[in-house]
């Protein structure tokens, strides 16, 4: 399989600010039709023409998945990141013509629950807003608890309790408010499945909370997707494609792979898909495994690594590309 | 319209036959002198004009007879058609997909009208022209997967995908090559494989779920499998053995080029937008021994294949009594000559 998704051609309808970090685009299909249709929890791979450098960052849909007219993406600033929020943030106009990819959905809702409860940290809303769009249609029996660091900051809270009164939960951490899980967890209905997308800290208490309440593991889905680790530089030799690459501070080795034109699939770009582990063939160094894919025991085991978001020191990494 | 379609039966007095187009264009398995199993994977895009791989859903002369046989087999055990309660959805993310294909693909056949959820669909082979609202049950005579599946050729595996695992929730199976959905419903990818020899010890099906799961919207791939049926039986399912398996006793060297048939599947694999299931439709193309042998590449081929089958394969296809007599008549056609490269005949 060749790297990437199929792609799209779209045109940026719409650029809104919609607090002091996050703005909201729209894209519409290039020279007009529709967008194929999605499901709640996928994503997109935005490209982003910076110079000579291509970015690539997954953002997930939030508009409605029935909605083939426009795709939606919310866009949270990162000024300590590498540089593809700021440059969506700086760069990107109305009128503008990019690149998606096809949406890809590695955060799907279970359909068998009897009910659904999401639980969704600061810009971790975006998924869930389209399952919900999606859910609403279905008539599905779901329920959001939304944690955000100021009212101000909410992104979409206010629209949200508008649009699914009773449904909605909103926790500011300036007042003090925090999601009281083990009480939510132990009161609800069997069958139900619950869904946590924010930070890493917040995914890592459901799952353990949910764990230690004897939850099954299947009933608890989460998604994160890591920005890759800047780090030292390091030199990687690709033996299939016979080439020498460098693999700079702030740039991923998935994309250094990129510009030395070698095929390395992807779909997600942040640790959790899998698509991008690669064989390592040979090596002297450590390997810095960022990703939540591969086992301990294969982080330890030293024969493979995730490029997307994973990173190298040492004298000589020999990858299988 | 473009295709004559035939007036045949595939039980009974089996009246089913090929033209010459369809013997041309028949998906012939083996692009080598032998056979292994291999995941043998490649993206489903359209490939050589007049091809079985040319359309998303391939419509030939066998469409209306077939449509007529699955009619008659569901009448008789409706449980080949099941679908779980959490997929329906997925039913009509495949409505959609087959619909729109086929309205863009053959549009003397087939036209999709749509005012926003309000859909006419008609279907002038099997003179079918029906208004419904997309996403509503209620305006259906069947579930949506059953009543688009009632009108396209192969069955349909419609799997769910949770848990790093795809899951046989729904489908519509009446041309199986001795597989059950009644008995895999609700089985994971490695449950419903437990039965196939050698396949697992060669970490196969681990390669196979991983690409599989992986498959994405606007990519879908395809490959080819087979196995021999003696008469052109769709029907081969579990349920039914003892009406079909004594048919396979009695072959000679008089009857086997009429009586013994080729049976190959393209499996295509699509990701399905709403639901983020998967289909595979897999369809069933049948020829005749006498057929095949009028392509000499394929005559020559398929003698050396035969032969050279491992002992556990050609057991488990089912063909292994008959092997002997099989290998006896193809080699009449091999004169021991080289075949080239690929599936296709050789250009004359």
């Amino acid at each position: 399989m060749s790297a990437g998704t199929a792609k799209l051609n779209v045109t940026v309808a719409e650029v809104k600010p919609v607090n002091d970090l996050v703005t909201r685009f729209k894209f519409v299909r290039t020279g007009g039709g529709d967008l194929p249709t999605f499901s709640g929890g996928a994503h997109t791979v935005v490209e982003m023409q910076d110079g000579d450098i291509t970015r690539l960052n997954a953002y997930s849909l939030m508009s409605n998945p029935a909605d083939r007219g426009a795709y939606t993406i919310s866009v949270r600033r990162d000024d300590q990141g590498r540089g593809g929020s700021r440059f969506m943030h700086g760069r990107v106009k109305e009128g503008m013509e990019m690149v998606i990819s096809n949406p890809v959905n590695l955060f799907s809702l279970d359909l068998r629950a009897k009910k659904h409860l999401m639980l969704a940290g600061g810009i971790g809303i975006t998924p869930f807003m389209a399952q919900m769009h999606q859910l609403a249609m279905m008539g599905g029996h779901f329920e959001l608890h939304y944690a955000v660091r100021t009212a101000s900051l909410g992104t979409y809270a206010k629209e949200l309790s508008e649009r699914y009164p009773g449904k909605v939960h909103i926790y500011h951490d300036d007042q003090n408010e925090a999601i009281d899980l083990k009480t939510l967890l132990a009161n609800q209905p069997l069958g139900t499945h619950v869904y946590v997308c924010g930070p890493k800290g917040m995914i890592n208490w459901v799952h353990s909370t949910a764990g230690e309440m004897g939850w099954p593991r299947e009933a608890v889905h989460s998604e994160e997707f890591l920005a890759p680790a800047s780090g030292k530089p390091f030199e990687v030799k690709c033996a299939v494609s016979n080439k020498i690459v460098q693999v700079g501070e702030h740039q991923s080795l998935l994309e250094a792979l990129e510009a030395a034109g070698i095929d390395a699939p992807y779909l997600c770009r942040g640790g959790a898909c899998g698509q991008c582990e690669t064989n390592v063939i040979g090596y002297d160094g450590k390997f810095l495994h960022y990703d939540h894919w591969l086992t301990d025991e294969q982080k330890a085991g030293g024969k493979h690594i995730m490029p997307c978001v994973s990173r190298f020191e040492g004298k000589t990494l020999v990858l299988d590309r | 319209m473009t295709i004559q379609f035939n007036d045949e039966t595939f039980h009974g007095d089996f009246t089913f036959k090929n033209s010459e187009w369809a013997i041309k264009r028949f998906p012939f398995p083996f692009h080598e002198d032998s056979y292994m199993y291999s995941v043998n994977m490649e993206p489903h895009k359209s490939y050589r004009p007049g091809s079985v791989f040319e359309r998303t859903f391939d419509v030939d002369e066998h469409y209306v007879s077939e449509m007529r046989d699955r009619a008659r087999v569901l009448a008789n055990d409706p449980l080949r058609c099941q679908s779980l309660p959490h997929m329906t959805l997925a039913g009509w993310d495949l409505v959609e997909l087959i619909m729109e294909a086929k309205a863009a693909e053959y549009p003397d056949l087939f036209e999709l009208h749509k005012e926003g959820n309000r859909w006419r669909w008609v279907n002038k082979p099997l003179g079918i022209d029906d208004t419904f609202t997309f996403l509503d049950e209620s305006t259906l005579p069947y579930g949506p997967m059953e009543y688009i599946t009632r009108q396209t050729q192969g069955d349909f595996a419609v799997l769910d995908q949770r848990d790093d695992n795809l899951w046989m929730d729904a489908g519509m199976v009446t041309t199986q090559a001795d597989w059950s959905l009644d008995f895999d419903i609700g089985m994971n990818f490695f449950e419903w494989h437990a039965p196939v020899p050698k396949a697992h010890e060669m970490g196969i099906f681990v390669r196979a779920l991983k690409f599989l799961l992986n498959i994405q919207q606007g990519q879908p791939a395809r490959r080819l499998n087979w196995t021999m049926t003696v008469n052109p039986l769709l029907d081969t399912s579990p349920e039914n053995y003892h009406k079909w398996g004594v048919m396979k006793q009695g072959l000679t060297m008089e009857n086997i080029g009429e009586k013994q048939h080729l049976r190959v599947e393209l499996q295509t694999f699509f990701r399905l937008p709403r639901s983020n299931a998967l289909v595979f439709p897999i369809r069933c193309y049948l020829i005749s021994f006498n057929d095949l042998v009028t392509v000499p590449k394929w005559a020559r081929r398929l003698h050396r294949v035969i032969r050279d089958l491992p002992e556990e394969l050609a057991a488990y296809k089912g063909f292994i009594d008959n092997r002997p007599l099989m290998v006896e008549w193809l080699s009449q056609f091999d004169d021991g000559s080289p075949t080239s490269d690929g599936i296709w005949p050789d250009d004359n």
